[in-house]
């Protein structure tokens, strides 16, 4: 198998999507008193093309997926893919994130579970706390939150759907549970 | 013969993962056909929890999420930050956290390696080991003054150094683990009821382990070379030579069973008596945090921006730890992931096709805390009626297993 170096990564990546791809940085990092390095690659990607980079990606190599982590950016939520490629040797897997952004207008994103299975907890993850529908996911019940947990609360999620009032950095910014802003002040 | 099929559901209390777990197994006869993971009673909401505090509050909630991983999470969780904020790291605060997160491992394993014992049947043996078990927490309560969350971890750096008396506490210990091992291995690789009952059992195989992105020795035991400490080598494990390890080199072969997952767990002992003797030969002098000042730290944070990641090799696997730092008090995004969360789906390849009897053993084998195996229900499909097995219950099946099969 032929190691790419992270360059070689991104300029596949351009290649293939083009315009797609927003931003694109690859960040090293210098460990140990012998000044060893590895890599990670950040690539900013438009939604559309998620799967088909995630397809691309396990033709390199068969990538390891860690997980899904996610930030309510107002109008849209990021969401950032975390993989990892050509593990084995010392100093050489390459951490590739690829970022996304979903609209809150239209919330979904495409299941990655036909290509790798194992990314079926974290999309479920996804579901609940950010309220995005993973669509080719089949349906179930809830696997973090509790079986009577409300509707159409998202725990991660910052605005008016979001669990509590203070999401944001302890300032005020919904009023779904604790209703007036006399009550949260109680709380804090 | 008519074919009734009975519904095991087993759970959900499990505190190795954020969540309890339940399983519910189809069984028909002795035979697992078909098995469901539902997790999900008791979600803490850390991460939320986080993102409502500064970076050093939250690391004594990480250092909360699990009880024995008390070192993985603040260790992954200082990394993200620091990789975020662009902190560097003393040499010597980088050594002494390798030095506790291998205690750590230590610990981790030889507990995992009573409660195999314990499941399969062996108690002596879960007594045995447990109380060798206890040399390295008392090592850890004499060099951090706890025996579990250790609040070793700083953004930074660490809170406490080695005095010399405490550096030749740990000489001790791995002395006298370097004495046991030799009885540790002969009891769980050489015993032939043992052997009966983890060759062939639960078996991953690479490919199911890769599919569904397994993580630690679980991984390693189907013969996937993945180890954080060796990918990407960060702190002291960057000037050490640390490899992953497979079962191949004590068997020969890579089955992915059972079995191959205790070889794993017990070469790794040997791995982290190792790694700390370099470790403590190497240590470097110098200061143990980048920033002494905790006032200051904070408002370095808190002008911080950037993303940042952490990866610490947990006793069970890779833990990661992403951060998003936005300029204010709270990180804007936090999010941990134990090496369970990775983990929990490689059951169900493992289980599929075998006894309720091992249940235990497998369920055991990938080390998730075994509390989870709480209460059972056996649902007859046919007529609806359901009864209970308790954990005891399903451990006297395992052990009873282990009698019959004994030679």
């Amino acid at each position: 198998m032929e190691i790419l170096k992270p360059e070689e990564i991104v300029e596949l990546f351009k290649e293939k999507f083009g315009d797609s791809i927003t931003e694109s940085t690859i960040e090293t990092k210098i460990e140990g008193m012998k000044k060893n390095s590895y890599s990670s690659v950040w690539l900013t990607l438009k939604l559309n093309h998620i799967k088909e980079a995630v397809r691309l990606l396990s033709t390199i190599q068969f990538p390891h997926f860690a997980i899904i982590s996610g930030n309510d950016l107002g109008e849209e939520i990021e969401l950032v893919y975390h993989f990892s490629l050509y593990y084995g040797e010392r100093f050489k897997e390459i951490l590739v994130n690829i970022i996304t952004l979903v609209p809150k207008k239209d919330l979904k994103v495409p299941t990655l579970t036909d290509i790798i299975p194992g990314t079926q907890t974290a999309e479920r993850e996804i579901k609940e706390m950010f309220g995005i529908k993973v669509e080719g996911l089949p349906d179930s019940p809830n696997l973090f939150l509790p079986e009577n947990f409300a509707k159409d609360i998202y725990p991660f999620r910052k605005d008016e759907k979001g669990i509590y009032p203070l999401s944001k950095n302890g300032n005020y910014v919904g009023e779904n549970i604790v209703k007036r802003k006399e009550e949260v002040k109680n709380i804090e | 013969m008519s074919k009734i099929t009975y519904s095991v559901p087993i759970g959900p209390v499990h505190p190795s993962l954020k969540e309890p777990m339940t399983f519910n197994f189809k069984i028909h006869g002795e035979q697992i056909e078909d098995v469901y993971l539902a997790p999900g009673d008791n979600h803490r909401g850390i991460e939320f929890m986080g993102m409502q505090r500064n970076p050093i509050q939250i690391i004594y909630l990480a250092e909360r999420i699990c009880g024995i991983c008390s070192a993985s999470h603040p260790f992954a969780f200082s990394m993200a930050v620091e990789n975020a904020a662009g902190i560097e790291v003393p040499e010597r605060a980088q050594y002494i956290r390798t030095i506790i997160a291998e205690l750590e491992r230590i610990q981790s394993h030889i507990l995992w390696a009573g409660v195999a014992a314990h499941e399969l049947g062996f108690d002596s043996v879960l007594y045995l080991s447990w109380k060798a078990r206890e040399v390295v927490m008392d090592t850890l309560e004499i060099l951090t003054g706890n025996r579990v969350n250790y609040g070793m971890f700083m953004i930074g750096g660490v809170r406490r150094d080695f005095s010399l008396e405490q550096v030749s506490a740990i000489r001790k210990a791995v002395d006298y683990y370097r004495e046991v091992y030799g009885k540790i291995e002969d009891i769980f690789l050489n015993d032939p009821t043992i052997a009966l009952r983890t060759k062939n059992v639960g078996i991953l195989t690479e490919e199911d382990a890769l599919r569904l992105c397994a993580v630690g020795p679980t991984a390693r035991a189907s013969g996937i070379k993945k180890d954080v400490r060796q990918d990407q080598p960060y702190s002291a494990y960057a000037d050490l030579n640390v490899k992953a390890i497979t079962p191949d080199v004590f068997t020969g072969k890579i089955v992915g069973d059972v079995y191959d997952r205790i070889i794993v767990r017990l070469l790794e002992l040997v791995q982290s008596l190792e790694i700390i003797e370099q470790c403590l030969d190497n240590l470097p002098a110098g200061e143990i945090v980048a920033e002494k000042k905790l006032v200051k730290l904070l408002n370095q944070l808190k002008k911080a921006k950037g993303r940042g990641i952490g990866r610490h090799e947990a006793p069970r696997g890779e833990c990661i730890h992403v951060v998003k730092l936005e300029e204010a008090e709270a990180p804007e995004a936090w999010k941990a992931r134990a090496p369970t969360y990775n983990n929990l789906m490689t059951w169900v390849p493992m289980l599929m096709g075998q006894q309720i009897a091992d249940i235990p053993i497998v369920i055991a084998s990938i080390d998730p805390c075994i509390a989870c195996m709480d209460r059972v229900t056996i649902l007859d499909k046919s007529n609806g009626k359901k009864s209970i097995l308790t954990k005891q219950d399903l451990h006297k099946l395992s052990v009873e297993k282990t009698r019959r099969i004994t030679p």
